[in-house]
């Protein structure tokens, strides 16, 4: 039987990464076109000042291969990204590929982090205001949904820095992962608390999350409404069922009818939005990163897109758009596990 | 006894236009929030409307003597780097941001719903093709796209309209092909074909108008967002640039103070920010409970 779940489930992520493809596909055509048949030509910026001469224009523009047809570009462009070559960023002179990899880690565990929090907080603020429907707090829960949707991230993550670096000064200085004055910290996987943690340095974890907590709980803000919102909703739906009426009826205790049987059905509709949600917090990144500074992938892009360097936004966006495809691959695949009946089709 | 069938009678009678309009009243009546923030949008587009009038300084005039001085009597928001009147800023920067929002969401509606409508009605390849166009555009985070877009289209406001109006566009999109695809092939749609109307005044003439009240929700719930996003895209320095006031600039600018304690070149901005959001995000949730009782939460 076990077998037979994971091939369902195995045969259910291949059907779904197969019907995802052409979108990619399609992301790429986009991007490429997006970043070369509008204005704006790189030759020019890229040559050694705005009174370069003609030739030298048009040798950078034959290094950088936009001489040739778009069509040819655009084969030339799928093939490079066939073979993992991303190009290189003019800017800092590294590939693409191997920059983005570098900062990657930094933007994921700022985006899980802030994923952990919301979810932590939005789950049982939902539940709770399901179960007292009409209580202060159920009005409170959704007065703070109502405002928390309405404030920028740039200016949540701000004030929160106001607060806390510059009132209080219990957090550190808003300016990336690590104090400056600290040592470089162990590589291994790259997400700095791991890392930390598995070489056992105590104060460097603490000095880490120190940094990541702002940044991760300004994030969380923004996106803590939509979820607990829509917790409340689907557990006032289950609570209104008929098997919750049984099992309260068959004398079982509240607290296991709430959290066994009522929220594993009531977590579906939060998985589905949890795509949505993840793909408002990658947008979110670029704001978040940019106010505090965080050296991840958005604000490397972010730098070169002000400066007209095509290869590293066009990597980053590729980028953005296979996560979310990812993503929505294994929130697809959680639902089949949390919900068996989901057929494969 | 005798009042059952007048009332049936009035009830009847009353039908469309007079029911909506004592439904909305009743609404309203019901649910003062709805009120207040249907009076918070009117006015905003007044102040947007009468904005040179309504700000006490220039918003552009600098004084370096009265820099970065916190808000007082003669200054209500604080001045900033360059000794300018927050407030004034603020006032003057209503009129960009909702002229930003308000073209861009129209321009996603205009579109969207005919597109959409033109989908839902034809349905076959067509149907098909925009389906394709509209999840690759949703295979993106959208707020990454946006920024994509106004940097390859140019950095002026033109673009962040266009940028914003694209990103909100597959929810147009999908809502109107929905709504039309449910009615296709209603009585009335039939009725109307039978007595020999050509496709294009039935999606014109019957389908649109009857999806209209679903999508003006749908508006209102946008502007709100749309005004995030643009004050976003200003805010990494896409789109408009300082000295003009919008929000998101102003933000931008105050952020570089943040550290030694100017919190109101950020706060009131945000504020400003925040209420408006506030103020068309309630409105639309207001308008669906008017118009369609049936998705109430």
């Amino acid at each position: 039987m076990a077998a037979g779940f994971l091939t369902r489930t195995a045969r259910r992520a291949g059907q779904r990464l197969l019907s995802s493809l052409p979108a990619l596909a399609g992301v790429l055509v986009f991007t490429f076109l997006l970043m070369r048949v509008l204005p704006g030509d790189p030759a020019v910026f890229f040559a050694s000042g705005p009174n370069a001469g003609q030739a030298e224009i048009e040798a950078v523009r034959k290094t950088m291969g936009l001489d040739r047809p778009i069509p040819e570009q655009l084969v030339r462009y799928l093939a490079d990204i066939g073979t993992g070559h991303l190009g290189r960023s003019m800017t800092t002179g590294q590939p693409v590929l191997s920059d983005l990899r570098q900062r990657l880690p930094a933007s994921l565990e700022l985006t899980f982090c802030a994923l952990l929090i919301a979810l932590a907080l939005s789950i049982p603020l939902g539940i709770l205001a399901a179960l007292r429907q009409g209580s202060l707090l159920d009005h409170g829960v959704r007065l703070a949904c109502s405002l928390g949707v309405c404030v920028p991230t740039f200016v949540s993550g701000l004030l929160l820095i106001y607060v806390f670096y510059y009132l209080l000064g219990i957090a550190p200085d808003p300016t990336g992962r690590i104090d400056v004055f600290s040592a470089s910290p162990p590589n291994i996987t790259g997400f700095l608390l791991v890392d930390l943690a598995l070489t056992g340095d105590g104060e460097g974890w603490r000095a880490a999350a120190g940094q990541l907590i702002l940044p991760a709980i300004t994030m969380a803000l923004f996106v803590l409404a939509p979820l607990a919102r829509i917790t409340r909703a689907s557990m006032l739906a289950v609570l209104g069922s008929d098997f919750v009426r049984t099992a309260r009826s068959l004398g079982l205790s509240g607290r296991r009818v709430v959290l066994v049987y009522a929220l594993r059905n009531a977590i579906l509709p939060v998985l589905t939005i949890a795509g949505i949600v993840f793909s408002t917090m990658l947008g979110a990144n670029v704001l978040v990163e940019k106010v505090f500074s965080w050296p991840g992938v958005a604000s490397y892009a972010l730098d070169a897109l002000l400066s007209s360097d095509y290869a590293p936004v066009q990597g980053f966006v590729l980028l953005m758009a296979t996560i979310f495809v990812v993503v929505n691959l294994t929130v697809d695949v959680l639902y089949g596990i949390a919900d068996p009946r989901v057929s494969v089709a | 006894m005798s009042s059952i069938p007048v009332e049936g009678v009035g009830r009847a009678r009353e039908g469309g236009a007079g029911g909506m309009l004592r439904h909305a009243v009743w609404m309203l009546r019901e649910n003062p929030l709805t009120a207040v923030a249907a009076s918070g949008a009117m006015a905003l587009c007044l102040i947007a409307l009468l904005a040179p009038w309504l700000a006490p300084y220039d918003p552009l005039a600098s004084n370096v003597e009265r820099a970065l001085q916190p808000p007082s009597a003669r200054h209500w928001a604080g001045t900033d780097q360059l000794g300018r009147d927050l407030l004034s800023r603020i006032i003057a920067a209503t009129r960009l941001d909702l002229a930003i929002a308000l073209s861009a969401v129209s321009l996603s509606f205009v579109v969207g719903a005919v597109i959409g409508a033109a989908c839902g009605y034809a349905g076959g390849p067509l149907d098909r093709s925009v389906g394709r166009f509209v999840d690759v555009l949703m295979a993106f985070p959208l707020f990454v796209l946006a920024m994509a877009m106004v940097a390859a289209l140019g950095n002026r406001v033109e673009n962040i309209v266009i940028a914003t109006a694209l990103i909100n566009l597959p929810f147009y999109i999908r809502f109107a092909r929905a709504e039309v695809n449910v009615r296709r092939n209603a009585g009335w749609v039939e009725a109307a074909r039978a007595g020999g109307e050509s496709h294009l005044a039935i999606v014109l003439r019957y389908l649109l108008p009857n999806i209209l009240p679903a999508m003006a929700v749908q508006i209102s719930l946008n502007l709100g967002w749309a005004i995030l996003n643009a004050a976003g895209l200003s805010f990494i320095g896409l789109g408009v640039r300082p000295p003009t006031p919008e929000w998101g600039i102003l933000v931008a600018e105050g952020a570089r103070f943040i550290t030694t304690g100017k919190w109101w070149l950020v706060a009131f901005p945000g504020l400003a920010l925040m209420m408006t959001v506030l103020c068309f995000n309630l409105l639309g949730d207001g308008l669906r409970d008017i118009l369609d009782p049936r998705m109430r939460t």
